[in-house]
């Protein structure tokens, strides 16, 4: 048989197929081909056991026709940890070619392949795994932390959901059929154009980011109104506690700023797709104009990532320090101007770029600006831990090493603000170690505290310690020798994105940053085992109580985990520290008069668009354009639909309240709490 | 005494908790502004990329050889108008006469409908001329930033049918009204938006 490639294709075989054909499958690669064989093996025990279980209507009434934001939130959790398996098994790869191809040695992976491999592990890292982490975290806390039964809109919080997992669903779907971008996270032309990436790469990469970034935006605006309007009387703005603070000032970040990920990419969709000219060479386009833009989008990116943690870490300092945290107020005025700063500083990812130096100097001024709200930040940490009860627990421990490992990260962010210094040093693995040092200490290191400290609100039970202080501790040494290595090569003026080097005086840095990347890979072994032990162990780690850490905010005032509405009765508020508030102020849990609570009802509308999204998006690629009207013209008609559907609420009875709060009052009770 | 204790207990619980019940604030309306401010952030990105390559015409045509002022100025005269006989539609339901808001949505449709027929005219006129989309940046960033519009308007077009027979099968509902008020914040936000490229797109193009 010869390759299909040699071979003209039919034009009925175009019509019907596109690009795609048998060949797309990369059969001959055995480390995909392994990797197909062990997700298929996977995936078909999982499916067998849940066939096995019955749990299939469970699963599909319960939590994916579900619009109940607690189990949408979980949802988001488990996707992010899902995506951050794929996204570690590329950084794993990328360590160990790195650390082999020296000289002579060409390592195990092809460039090509290599290529692919970076450009995954920052498009899932950032997309599919920070994303659903910051946005399951305030999805499940946010509106607990107001007082409030749901988000403003439900179902669009679904469908945000589901819309997330398609755009997963067709980074992963890269890897079996076709290939995956071989760009970098960002996909800048004129490489990113049709001329230097004509395969399907690059299309993956705009359709699932933009089928992701429709849930991402909806989220966003649904939080917000979230947080606008339900918030429960008397919290005032002033008196909402800091996460939700943060919540909100990311997702005003996530509505500001996501539309220009949406239109650059729509534009260079159109470059590849009809040929039109905005960023290519020639005709009058301007690349640049594709760099300044997705770093508009992308540097407030950033932020979206780190604020939200920068508010679980509030919560967790001030709750284990036993202290109301110190300087609300400024806490709140730095997040506030972190929001505005974190548009006028896009510049700096680009000094190079030839803009001159009074540019050039205004953003640099920018960028050191912002080290001054968040070094407020950390010292209203510092502040609110001098002369606390402080007590190590997880979340506490995830804390410290986050206080230490992000001030050497923000610190290396100020010497790369300086022009001259970034000309030196940018596209270095230096630049490489300063973010990860400041994502993997600020955003992973705040969403393990997080997921720690929320654990038993969410499962009712605690986290084993044993296994979270190994999983904590392999991944703060681990950082470090897998990062503090790049740092030295990059200021030897090592360029980031290369498969194999010649000088082998630099072998032993790499050696040495691949051993960090295994004992992080244990960390996150580590966290599984937890989980497991954790859910075998789960009658002795059971807290009834529903307030584990002696907590402040008002999630801690319901019970863990909490019923489908929240609070039988909306709390009033009187302080920041709401719940420590009613605690102290003699606060009785009702136990009669409950009312009907009214609620959204579950509807399988959001997977089945986001389901029609996925193939719309998949004929995009592949130029399968009969695929692309037909599903299309059903997207449209099945929102249609949609829209007839009127029957969306119902009522809790009074006596299942009664019914659901009485059980509560009989298990404290039994517990002599 | 216990008299005195009981009510002392309600109104503990009171401080602490809402007895009633409390319906949340109706969030649709907010919830789409923000919706539309990161509509209006696209047509921003359209605008500025039409600002910075919207000279670059690659040795080919420029707005001068390409626009017909009037023809245009018919099409915006179609959009206006079409936003006036919204508000119409929007007073007679505020009025609460399902025909006559019906009437006045069909006016506004077909406004909108002429608007997109005679874009699609001259869309066809300019490639017919060999200046399609691909032919310099300038082109590209028009298409883009008209089409854009365009295919919005096309959307809310949609969406105006499909509320018709809503309005049809419901009558003036809390459900329908709050749509139609949805559907009017952005059928005049296009006009906005439409206000925008006719000036900077249009005639500032032709003027310079």
């Amino acid at each position: 048989m010869t390759p299909a490639s040699a071979e003209p294709r039919s034009e009925l075989a175009t019509l019907l197929f596109g690009r795609l054909s048998l060949d797309s499958i990369p059969y001959h690669e055995p480390i995909i081909v392994m990797t197909f064989l062990v997700a298929a093996l996977a995936g078909t025990a999982v499916l067998a056991w849940i066939t096995r279980a019955r749990a299939w209507g469970w699963l599909w009434r319960d939590w994916i026709c579900s619009i109940d934001h607690k189990k949408i939130g979980v949802m988001y959790m488990i996707l992010g940890f899902v995506m951050l398996l794929r996204g570690f098994a590329d950084a794993i790869m990328m360590r160990a070619q790195q650390a082999m191809a020296f000289g002579d040695a060409a390592g195990y992976l092809p460039p090509h392949h290599y290529d692919q491999i970076f450009t995954a592990h920052g498009v899932i890292m950032i997309f599919f795994v920070a994303m659903p982490f910051v946005t399951g975290l305030m999805n499940y806390i946010v509106p607990l932390q107001i007082g409030a039964r749901d988000v403003a809109f439900p179902f669009l919080n679904n469908f945000s959901f589901w819309m997330t997992t398609a755009g997963a669903l067709l980074v992963m779907l890269s890897l079996f059929v076709g290939e995956f971008a071989t760009t970098g996270w960002l996909a800048f032309p004129p490489l990113s154009g049709a001329d230097y990436s004509p395969g399907v790469g690059v299309d993956y990469y705009i359709w699932a980011l933009q089928i992701a970034g429709v849930g991402t935006l909806l989220s966003g605006v649904n939080l917000i109104v979230t947080i606008v309007k339900m918030r429960a009387p008397g919290m005032t703005l002033m008196k909402m506690p800091v996460f939700t603070w943060t919540a909100l000032c990311t997702n005003v970040l996530i509505v500001a700023a996501f539309p220009v990920l949406t239109a650059v990419l729509l534009l260079l969709g159109l470059d590849r797709t009809v040929g039109t000219n905005f960023f290519t060479n020639d005709f009058g386009g301007n690349p640049m104009m594709y760099v300044n833009m997705i770093w508009i989008w992308g540097h407030p990116e950033v932020y979206i990532l780190i604020l939200p943690l920068f508010g679980v870490f509030s919560e967790v300092v001030s709750t284990f320090a036993g202290k109301r945290l110190f300087g609300y107020t400024s806490m709140v005025y730095a997040t506030v101007v972190i929001t505005i700063l974190s548009y006028l500083v896009w510049l700096h990812h680009f000094f190079t770029m030839g803009s001159g130096a009074s540019v050039n100097s205004f953003f640099g001024i920018t960028t050191m600006i912002i080290s001054i709200p968040t070094g407020a930040k950390l010292f209203n940490w510092l502040f609110t831990m001098y002369r606390g009860r402080i007590r190590f627990e997880l979340p506490m421990l995830w804390m410290m090493g986050f206080m230490f490992t992000f001030v050497v990260g923000g610190m290396t962010g100020v010497l790369l603000a300086v022009p001259p210094a970034d000309f030196v040093l940018h596209n270095s693995l230096f630049l490489i170690a300063h973010f990860h040092n400041v994502i993997i200490g600020g955003v992973v290191f705040g969403v393990f505290a997080a997921v720690s400290y929320w654990y038993p609100k969410v499962f009712g039970y605690r986290l084993n310690v044993f296994w979270g202080k190994v999983s904590f501790w392999c991944w703060q040494i681990g950082f470090l020798f897998a990062f503090m290595p790049l740092y030295v090569l990059g200021l030897m003026g090592v360029t980031r994105r290369v498969s194999h080097f010649e000088d082998m005086s630099l072998q032993p840095f790499f050696v040495v940053a691949a051993f960090g990347a295994v004992l992080i890979g244990v960390g996150i072994l580590a966290s599984l085992i937890q989980f497991y032990v954790s859910y075998q162990r789960r009658e002795q780690l059971r807290d009834v109580t529903g307030d584990p850490w002696d907590g402040r905010t008002l999630e801690w005032a319901t019970s863990s985990p909490p019923p489908e509405y929240n609070f039988a009765f909306t709390p009033r508020v009187h302080d920041i520290d709401a719940w420590w508030d009613m605690k102290r102020g003699g606060y009785q849990r009702p136990t009669t008069g409950f009312l009907a609570i009214h609620m959204p009802k579950g509807t399988s509308a959001g997977i089945i668009l986001a389901g029609i999204s996925a193939v719309v998006g998949f004929a995009l690629i592949w130029h399968i354009w009969w695929l692309a009207v037909a599903s299309f013209a059903s997207l449209v008609g099945f929102a249609i639909f949609h829209t007839f559907n009127l029957n969306r609420d119902f009522h809790i009875p009074a006596d299942e309240v009664a019914h659901v709060e009485s059980a509560h009052t009989r298990a404290l009770a039994v517990n002599g709490a | 005494m216990s008299a005195s204790n009981a009510v002392m207990a309600a109104e503990g619980a009171d401080r602490w908790l809402v007895r009633e019940d409390l319906h949340a604030q109706p969030g649709t309306m907010l919830g789409f502004w923000l919706y539309l401010m990161s509509d209006c952030l696209i047509f921003a990105c359209l605008f500025a990329m039409y600002g910075v390559v919207g000279h670059n015409y690659a040795a080919g045509p420029s707005p001068k050889d390409l626009f017909e002022l009037p023809l245009v100025a018919v099409n915006t005269a179609m959009l206006l108008f079409s936003s006036i006989t919204y508000g119409f539609a929007m007073i007679e339901m505020q009025r609460r006469r399902v025909n006559a808001t019906i009437g006045w949505l069909a006016v506004t449709g077909l406004f909108g409908l002429a608007f997109v027929g005679i874009e699609l005219y001259e869309f066809q006129h300019l490639i017919h001329e060999g200046a399609g989309p691909q032919r310099s940046a300038f082109l590209s960033a028009f298409f883009a930033l008209v089409g854009t519009h365009g295919l919005h308007v096309s959307f809310g077009i949609v969406w105006l049918v499909t509320l018709v027979f809503q309005l049809k099968r419901w009558g003036l509902t809390d459900a329908t009204r709050r749509r139609l008020a949805c559907l009017s914040m952005f059928w005049h936000f296009l006009d906005l938006i439409w206000i925008g490229v006719f000036t900077y797109v249009y005639l500032m193009g032709v003027l310079r």
